[in-house]
């Protein structure tokens, strides 16, 4: 299929909400929230592993405007996971609002609550806190049936079998492959192995987590939380607490940044337990320390990737082996590694004749990580990418040529990708496209400018989803007001993203009319339709799609309601041109005189209400490549041009899109370059602050740039993919590549820092 | 959080002096990083009422007063004459404008730290600090002080010929640096200056006279050696004690080339 | 203690506590664009002016503004007005939260050099972290506003 004119689609609007982020309105939780709420402070645990012997409050209780303080005593003891997922939930149900057994540097050991920061403060040095420690599991290479364990406890659960044991330090673990690997890998000229290893980065959205909790007129929990899952979260705060989801109302205000950080209720269950517990509204705002030393980074990850060739450079055997670190609890855990194979393997799907992918989570007395854009993919793709990058540079290939050779191409059926066909791909376009604008024939050379200093390029492909197949559910609902014009409600959380934007952009094309006649509401578990969240790459293809479905209801209600205003049949009217039509005659009803009958002795609703899922997740594709100066003496790295393509189906907004590329690959750049998470020997992370963990600036990127190439996915609304993840996995192989191109050093481990490359040397 | 329970506009330096002697008082500079501090203050002195803000030059000197921020210093015609833009090579990659803005000489100075790009460069000067009881001494010998209670008033930039080149590691862009170096001659007399080894600033002299004869590549290379071999560096989560050895020699020598007029 | 500060030209006479940070005093007074996005002097979200100088309020005390002149994003509306379309159109407001800093410095920029180059825009703008959108947007924004101001 192609695509249409579109009159909506594939234009760039702005966002609607704009104008009032642009000019500083109040729109984010702390903004909107009471300034009286009770301050919600967390003591945390400066041991990696420990028991709690005893907790003394007396004295902090007596601090002027305490109002409470928790311990592990106070809280429920039915564990739960913080992970946002869809029920039943593939993380482990290994968490307590409060344990005696803290697990990580950062741990929460008591909740403070007080009328205000300074008074919670004060209290919380006074309370005395006496630890058994214990001996602690810090590299995550030895986790794995450690005599040491995370989880010892009796009540752990895991609610879908994933191959974990909490007795052997396992979140999950699996096999699969496909062919016969060891026959092909034995058969191949060429077999790389090779080990890499990424680290736990942080998402450093600008807002830190936060939540305002408070009982609302009914007596029921109202939370608002800069979250990208409402609906989760009420699940999630249910079980915790233990009170009924009828008594939760969760809803999101505008989102300072998530980049799947906010799809871990991090911050959600303290001021919660604060205000059941007082009756009073409560407020948690997360010190940027907290959101950098007990949020929910990436995972840690160290891949083994073996790569089969022939000396013609044709790929046929990949064998993966990722070992991943969940950290203290297992958010995430199970599912993220799954990509790191799955969306980098298929890749090669032009060549390959066999692949296996196996894989161990483990828990480490250390941050747990989370939900990070790219989820595994990001890894993976860095591991496998440069493996082909080794091969090319091996056989003297150019890698353009040798991923032109191997890649995945529209129609192909992809045994590596749960069976899935490329219905869309445009991955052969973007290469060549990105190989035109980088110029990458000029640029690929290694060419010396002197002093020390060498100019190179590096390349990258990646993939990733558009949704949780047979999981996901997204939902739309749309009305009409007397004016004619529409309300749209979703329950998807546009954190930034701009999904309220293209979302009503879909509204605008389908219904014929104009962006700005499409009003949006989002994201409240009361008032919302269900949708899982944002997070997965799925808001534009299933939310999107929820709202396509909606939008045709729609007319056929309003066609129902014309057609009974002309006194016809609903087989006799059309909707056309934003109104309803006589079919062969010229008369019509408008949008407005339909909204005010529809409020006029009428019994037919002016709305429609509709849920979309899909048993596939058509895959986004990308090329990437990005042109250095490195420093040979200092071994500092120059960012020059950075650019890419990007097959996203069809980009719904081309400047968001744009946006997102360029945000992610901005994000990879910093991943690569320096940022850095690291443990000291007590369990602590050293990168506490963004004067420690250095987020790039505006000095630090280069010049970006990022156009499209479309494809038609049958599935998706308008034949639109996804973009949110795809685009933070190509700078880290891309760069590395470009690394060893000027240096002749294959760094396979994050971040590449100028101290590794200055201080090493060719094999 | 910090936790201040008083504040005083000094109106006089005897006045900031004499709350000073009280160890739970404290002089506020550009007030960045003891905002930072958790710990409690009694009294915060401001000394921003003393017109310690300007950079006064006459045809000998710069007199630099305390409060003066790095981006007075980043813009200031003379002083970057003077140094050739040493000063606001030195300063322009701290954090940002608005950064600059508050953050004061005086702090920098004051404060000795060890990764200052402040000290580094006006190690590598003429540089004498004037204490309100200490009265006037070398930048040098003030850097190795312990602290005291004392406060420092203005710094003395003497306009001494000379030549001045600024060069610093920095892993990200507007980071803390891995090492910085400074290099000068004055007055016939070359000097590098090496911080954030991460310790304070150190000044190594070319007391073997490797330069006299000029640089050379390899007089060039002996000088650099003899940097190394007089700086002790140590490692923290920015870079190792190797590393910064290895950039003291790079650096280093890049700024005598350049210095050299060889590249 | 009483301190008198000029709030976006409105005269506040208030008795604050010596270490009141001056974030807090004016987010107090309704001026919620300024963000609190680090602890340590780094982000730039926290931009506002003082005397007309941009400065970080988050390392500034409110009694060491007394007698000065703050002003926020909600005091300069206007000046903010002629140019935040462009970022819009770029789609590079994105989350939003850096927003208010970043237009607070970058009329600082405009103000001191009204025709700067893009290395100038970088340069001056360093201080202002943004998580979403790779910093080439805003640019885009701020350069087609520059170039509409040329005809």
């Amino acid at each position: 299929m192609e695509h249409g004119n579109y009159k909506a689609i594939n234009k760039s609007v702005r966002k609607k909400d704009s104008m009032q982020l642009l000019t500083g309105k109040p729109v984010y939780v702390d903004d909107i929230t009471p300034k009286d709420a009770l301050v919600v402070k967390l003591l945390r645990s400066p041991h990696a592993n420990a028991m709690i012997k005893e907790i003394k409050t007396v004295n902090a209780l007596k601090v002027p405007g305490v109002v409470g303080i928790y311990t592990w005593e106070d809280v429920p003891n039915q564990r739960f996971t913080n992970a946002g997922q869809t029920y039943p939930e593939m993380s482990p149900y290994d968490r307590l609002i409060l344990d005696r057994h803290v697990r990580c540097v950062g741990d929460v050991v008591a909740i403070i609550a007080a009328e205000t920061e300074k008074a919670a403060l004060k209290a919380m040095r006074l309370i005395k806190v006496t630890y058994d420690v214990l001996e602690a599991v810090l590299d995550f290479r030895t986790a794995k049936d450690n005599a040491v364990l995370v989880h010892p406890e009796d009540n752990w659960i895991a609610p879908v079998e994933v191959g974990g044991s909490n007795k052997r330090n396992l979140v999950a673990s699996e096999e699969s492959s496909h062919g016969d690997v060891d026959a092909v890998m034995a058969d191949c000229d060429i077999v790389l192995d090779r080990t890499y290893h990424t680290k736990a980065f942080n998402q450093a959205m600008m807002e830190t987590f936060r939540t305002y909790t408070e009982l609302d007129r009914y007596g029921r929990l109202h939370v608002i939380s800069s979250t990208q899952i409402v609906f989760h979260c009420r699940r999630i705060l249910s079980r915790a607490l233990g009170i009924p989801k009828s008594m939760i109302r969760v809803e999101k205000p505008r989102i300072g940044g998530g980049f799947g950080a906010k799809q871990t209720a991090i911050s959600e269950m303290y001021p919660a337990f604060v205000t059941m517990k007082t009756g009073r509204p409560a407020k948690l705002i997360f010190t940027r320390k907290e959101s950098q030393i007990a949020g929910s980074p990436r995972h840690e990850m160290e891949i083994r990737v073996k790569l089969g060739a022939d000396k013609t450079g044709k790929i046929r055997a990949l064998d993966l082996y990722t070992l991943s670190n969940s950290g203290a609890y297992g958010e995430h855990g199970p599912t993220t590694v799954g990509l790191s194979g799955h969306k980098s393997i298929p890749l090669y799907t032009g060549s390959l004749e066999a692949h296996r992918f196996n894989y161990d989570v483990v828990y480490t007395n250390t941050m747990a990580a989370g939900a990070y854009r790219g989820y595994g993919a990001t890894q993976g793709t860095f591991a496998l990418e440069t493996t082909v990058n080794e091969l090319a540079e091996m056989l003297g290939m150019d890698p353009t040529e040798i991923r032109d050779k191997n890649m995945v191409r529209e129609g192909m059926f992809m045994p590596a990708y749960y069976e899935e066909t490329a219905n869309a791909c445009a991955l052969d376009r973007c290469l060549s496209h990105c190989k035109e604008m980088f110029d990458w024939d000029a640029k690929y050379p290694v060419r010396d400018m002197g002093n020390g200093k060498v100019r190179t390029a590096g390349v990258a492909m990646t993939m990733q989803g558009s949704c949780i197949s047979f999981v996901d559910v997204g939902s739309a609902t749309i009305k009409v007001t007397e004016d004619g014009t529409y309300n749209l409600i979703i329950g998807a959380a546009d954190m930034g993203t701009g999904c309220d934007t293209i979302l009503a952009q879909m509204v605008a094309e389908c219904m014929d009319c104009s962006v700005d006649d499409v009003a949006v509401f989002g994201a409240d578990t009361d008032a919302s339709p269900y949708d899982s969240g944002s997070y997965a790459s799925s808001t534009t293809y299933i939310t999107g799609k929820a709202v396509e479905k909606a939008c045709t209801e729609l007319k056929k209600k309003l066609c129902q309601i014309a057609a009974g205003m002309m006194n016809c049949s609903e087989e006799e009217v059309v909707f056309e041109n934003g109104q309803v039509r006589k079919i062969n005659t010229d008369q019509t009803i408008s949008m407005e005189e339909i909204g005010v009958k529809a409020q006029v002795f009428n019994t037919v609703p002016a709305e429609a209400t509709a849920t979309h899922t899909s048993p596939v997740s058509p895959p986004p594709y990308m090329v990437g490549m990005v042109e250095i100066e490195l420093d040979k003496l200092t071994g500092q790295v120059t960012v020059l041009d950075c650019m890419a393509v990007v097959d996203c189906g069809i980009a719904i907004n081309p400047a968001l899109a744009r946006i997102q590329a360029e945000g992610g690959l901005v994000q990879g750049i910093g991943h690569t370059l320096w940022e850095n998470i690291t443990f000291n020997d007590a369990g602590a992370v050293a990168e506490n602050s963004l004067m420690q963990y250095r987020i790039p600036t505006r000095l630090d990127m280069g010049r970006l740039k990022v156009e499209f190439e479309n494809s038609y996915e049958p599935t998706g609304p308008f034949g639109a993919k996804s973009i949110g993840e795809i685009v933070i996995n190509t700078p880290a192989p891309a760069l590395a590549h470009a690394i060893y191109r000027a240096t002749g050093v294959w760094h396979r481990e994050l971040p590449i820092t100028p101290e590794k490359i200055a201080m090493s040397r060719p094999e | 959080m910090l936790n201040i329970q008083k504040y005083v506009r000094a109106q006089s330096l005897e006045e900031a002096y004499l709350l000073n002697q009280k160890r739970s008082n404290r002089i506020v500079g550009g007030m960045i990083w003891m905002k930072m501090n958790n710990g409690s203050v009694n009294t915060a002195i401001d000394l921003s009422d003393l017109g310690l803000d300007k950079i006064e030059e006459t045809e000998n000197e710069f007199s630099i007063g305390a409060m003066v921020t790095l981006r007075a210093l980043e813009l200031h015609e003379g002083l970057n004459t003077y140094t050739d833009h040493a000063v606001e090579n030195a300063v322009k990659d701290i954090i940002g404008v608005q950064f600059r803005n508050m953050a004061t000489i005086g702090g920098s100075i004051w404060g000795r730290f060890g990764f200052s790009d402040v000290l580094t460069v006006f190690l590598s000067m003429d540089t004498y600090v004037e204490l309100y009881k200490g009265g006037i001494l070398p930048l040098e010998q003030f850097a190795s002080m312990k602290f005291d209670n004392d406060i420092l008033v203005r710094i003395i930039v003497k306009k001494t010929p000379g030549t001045f080149l600024y060069n610093a590691m920095r892993a990200q862009r507007t980071d803390f640096p891995v090492i910085t170096c400074a290099l000068s001659e004055v007055d016939g007399k070359y000097r590098a200056v090496i911080g954030a080894r991460p310790g304070r600033a150190v000044v190594v002299h070319d007391t073997a006279n490797i330069l006299s004869a000029g640089i050379t590549e390899e007089s060039a290379d002996a000088f650099c050696e003899h940097v190394t071999q007089n700086i002790r560096t140590g490692s923290n989560i920015r870079g190792s004690a190797e590393y910064r050895k290895h950039l003291i020699k790079v650096l280093t020598k890049r700024n005598l080339m350049k210095m050299g007029g060889i590249q | 203690m009483e301190v008198k500060v000029k709030l976006n030209g409105k005269l506040i006479t208030e008795d604050v506590a010596a270490d009141l940070l001056l974030i807090d005093f004016v987010r107090a007074h309704g001026c919620y664009s300024v963000k609190r996005g680090c602890e340590t002097a780094n982000c730039g979200l926290c931009t506002v002016f003082m005397d007309g100088t941009p400065i970080l309020s988050c390392s500034m005390l409110t009694v060491r503004a007394d007698g000065h002149e703050i002003q926020t994003l909600e005091g300069l509306q206007e000046e903010a007005a002629s140019f935040i379309g462009f970022i819009a159109d770029q789609g590079a407001d994105q989350c939003g939260f850096c927003n208010p800093g970043f237009v607070m410095n970058t009329i600082a920029l405009l103000r001191e050099n009204p025709d700067p180059t893009d290395d100038e825009i970088r340069v001056f703008l360093a201080g202002n972290l943004c998580r979403c959108t790779g910093y080439e947007g805003q640019l885009r924004g701020i350069r087609s506003y520059l170039d509409s101001r040329k005809g």
